[in-house]
């Protein structure tokens, strides 16, 4: 057990006392998760396992924000295209090298999600979902106006190139380990941020944030910082998409994304570490087998939008843990 | 004849397509306010609604001859009672959670509804044509008016103020601004307010499917006429402040002309100005131009 000071002004009376110790159920499901993501590419199609964990990193990055903060946003597919298109750009026309075109993009996610979050931490609920899904919109109807995103066309034929100048990430194996370990270190990143006081004062502002407030908690600081940080790895996500389909076009931005991630991680479980995780492969598993099938892939994510909402919605993992007795 | 350069024949063109969407935009934000302010609910499926609203009046006309009249009567009662339903088997559950489940629950609503459609007939538009009476136009000397064009913003108008004037000045409308403001109570009173919330939510339906009705002759009946045009008008409720009746109105009128213009001035910005709007008046009124700070 460790005591740490919550940061922020040092005369603050009250310390908060959070646990320094990782629950050992969760390092379990961390090295399960971790080993069979390790085999899955020599069983399961590799390329359909990188889409999964692009969305996977997405979905835990939007599980920060609406699971620990709160707030439902409705416009990360704004973070995600954007940063698509900006790496997208950046190795195709600048011929960055990928390392740099994909923290080019978590960049200017991050940039965008500073902008965005700066006009909309102030609202909460509806409002908030409302609004951030009017930006996302409107960043949607730019990207199809913009020269350099080619509308319609989107980006094609990105370069993958060769990562440190020394993998080459046209070889799909090779790709498949560095997508697995920028989603791990994404997923790291989101499970230290929950779990430090930072997390502790988020939790705090979900449950009660006058509360919070009146202990001295600038609330809409801590939400501001996890909104950018929430859009930065959405970023990462997107900007690493792009360079595994070679592409970055609007469908990343369009509002449908921004219910995808939704529903991924209402699938899995809001609030839960591994829940995002689970939704994402579970949502993109079902794009892949009810792909022939079209519209009704419409249908079928609607209706589990409805059954989740009215009978279901403490997600998969939700139900998992409290079947376990523990927090996944 | 000009004016700043741009001919006026232009001008009021698009001054007429700004009133038209304004129109739209007014009549969808209307419905959206009146049921949040009873239920606290974004309806998502509102833009479906909206569309099923088209489709009644398309196959109304199709399958048993009823031309756009009885349509403009009912394919709102047809939609509202769809979402009567929808309210009594669903969205009940949901009044003592979060919010944000309602949301949730009419985005699924919504996706479900438009694939139903889609799967049926394509992504393309189904044409229907104006009433009779209602073809033509008139040659006002500076510009040409369709005479369809001018009823779509009178009749929305009339009825706009109409819904304000039951929820403003009539006794129905004050017991409803109190179940708003306070619900445990009225029913304390003695007024059945579940019965009032379902009425409320198929009300606000109604208007949508109206909505839908008079749009189809312009637009087309489409499967996915409202999944985007929903977006704009969550904008227009933000910016007018969510739960203002009159602001709904105001600021759907006001927001379609200032788009009209924009397509005239600065064509590339004209899809985006009202979401810029938008963030403009946030950073200055949070709570929209005429909404009460929360």
């Amino acid at each position: 057990m460790s005591t740490l000071t919550a940061p922020g002004t040092s005369a603050r009376p009250v310390a908060v006392e959070i646990s320094g110790t990782t629950p050992i159920h969760q390092i379990v499901a961390f090295g399960a998760m971790v080993t069979l993501l390790v085999l899955a590419p020599f069983v399961v199609y590799p390329v359909f396992l990188m889409k999964a964990l692009c969305f996977a990193l997405f979905a835990c990055a939007f599980n920060l924000l609406v699971g620990y903060v709160g707030l439902l946003s409705f416009g990360h597919a704004a973070f995600l295209g954007c940063a698509g298109y900006a790496s997208a750009h950046a190795a195709k026309v600048w011929g960055f090298a990928p390392e740099s075109a994909i923290v080019f993009g978590t960049l200017v996610a991050a940039a965008l999600g500073v902008v965005i979050g700066a006009l909309t931490i102030r609202s909460r609920g509806i409002y908030f979902a409302n609004i951030t899904l009017a930006f996302a919109q409107m960043i949607f109807f730019f990207s199809l106006q913009a020269k350099f995103t080619g509308g319609e066309d989107g980006i094609q034929a990105v370069p993958r190139g060769t990562m440190f100048g020394v993998l080459d990430l046209r070889q799909t194996y090779t790709m498949y380990f560095v997508v697995l370990a920028v989603f791990l270190l994404g997923f790291l990143v989101v499970y230290r941020s929950i779990h430090s006081p930072f997390g502790q004062v988020l939790k705090a502002i979900r449950e009660n944030e006058p509360r919070a407030t009146s202990l001295g908690y600038q609330a809409e600081r801590y939400k501001l910082i996890a909104f950018v940080l929430s859009a930065t790895l959405a970023g990462t996500a997107g900007a690493t998409k792009a360079l595994v389909f070679q592409l970055a076009s609007l469908t990343d931005v369009h509002w449908t994304m921004s219910g995808e991630v939704v529903l991924m991680t209402l699938l899995g479980g809001m609030g839960t570490v591994f829940g995002p995780v689970v939704g994402a492969f579970l949502v993109i598993s079902l794009e892949h087998y009810l792909a022939q099938i079209g519209s009704w892939l419409t249908i079928v994510q609607g209706t589990i939008f409805i059954v989740c909402v009215l009978t279901f919605r403490r997600g998969v993992i939700g139900e998992l843990g409290r079947l376990l007795k523990k927090p996944l | 004849m000009t004016i700043f350069g741009v001919p006026t024949q232009a001008l009021f063109g698009q001054l007429l397509i700004g009133l038209i969407n304004g129109a739209f935009y007014a009549l969808l934000s209307l419905g959206l306010s009146v049921i949040f302010g009873l239920l606290n609910i974004i309806n998502f499926a509102h833009g479906a609604q909206y569309m099923m609203g088209a489709f009644v009046a398309y196959f109304a006309l199709q399958w048993t001859g009823l031309g756009y009249w009885p349509s403009l009567l009912l394919a709102p009662v047809v939609v509202g009672l769809f979402g009567i339903v929808l309210e009594r088997t669903m969205l009940k559950r949901l009044y003592q959670l979060d919010h944000l489940y309602g949301l949730l629950l009419t985005f699924g609503v919504a996706l479900v509804v438009q694939g139903v459609f889609r799967n049926q007939f394509g992504s393309s538009g189904l044409p229907y044509t104006a009433p009779a009476q209602l073809t033509g136009g008139y040659n006002l000397g500076f510009m040409f008016l369709p005479t369809y064009r001018a009823w779509v913003v009178v009749f929305s108008l009339v009825v706009c103020f109409a819904t304000w004037y039951v929820i403003e000045r009539t006794k129905l409308g004050a017991y409803l601004r109190a179940a708003t403001e306070n619900p445990t109570l009225v029913q304390a009173f003695g007024i059945n307010v579940p019965r009032m919330i379902t009425l409320t939510y198929g009300f606000g339906v109604a208007l949508a499917a109206l909505a839908g009705v008079l749009a189809a002759p312009i637009y087309q009946v489409n499967p996915l006429m409202g999944a985007d045009l929903i977006i704009v008008v969550f904008a227009v409720v933000v910016i007018g402040g969510l739960g203002s009746i009159m602001g709904s109105i105001v600021t759907g009128f006001g927001l379609g002309v200032i788009e009209g213009f924009t397509k005239v001035f600065y064509p590339e910005a004209s899809n985006t100005v009202i979401f810029v709007i938008m963030a403009l008046v946030l950073l200055v009124r949070p709570a929209g131009l005429f909404g009460r700070a929360t």
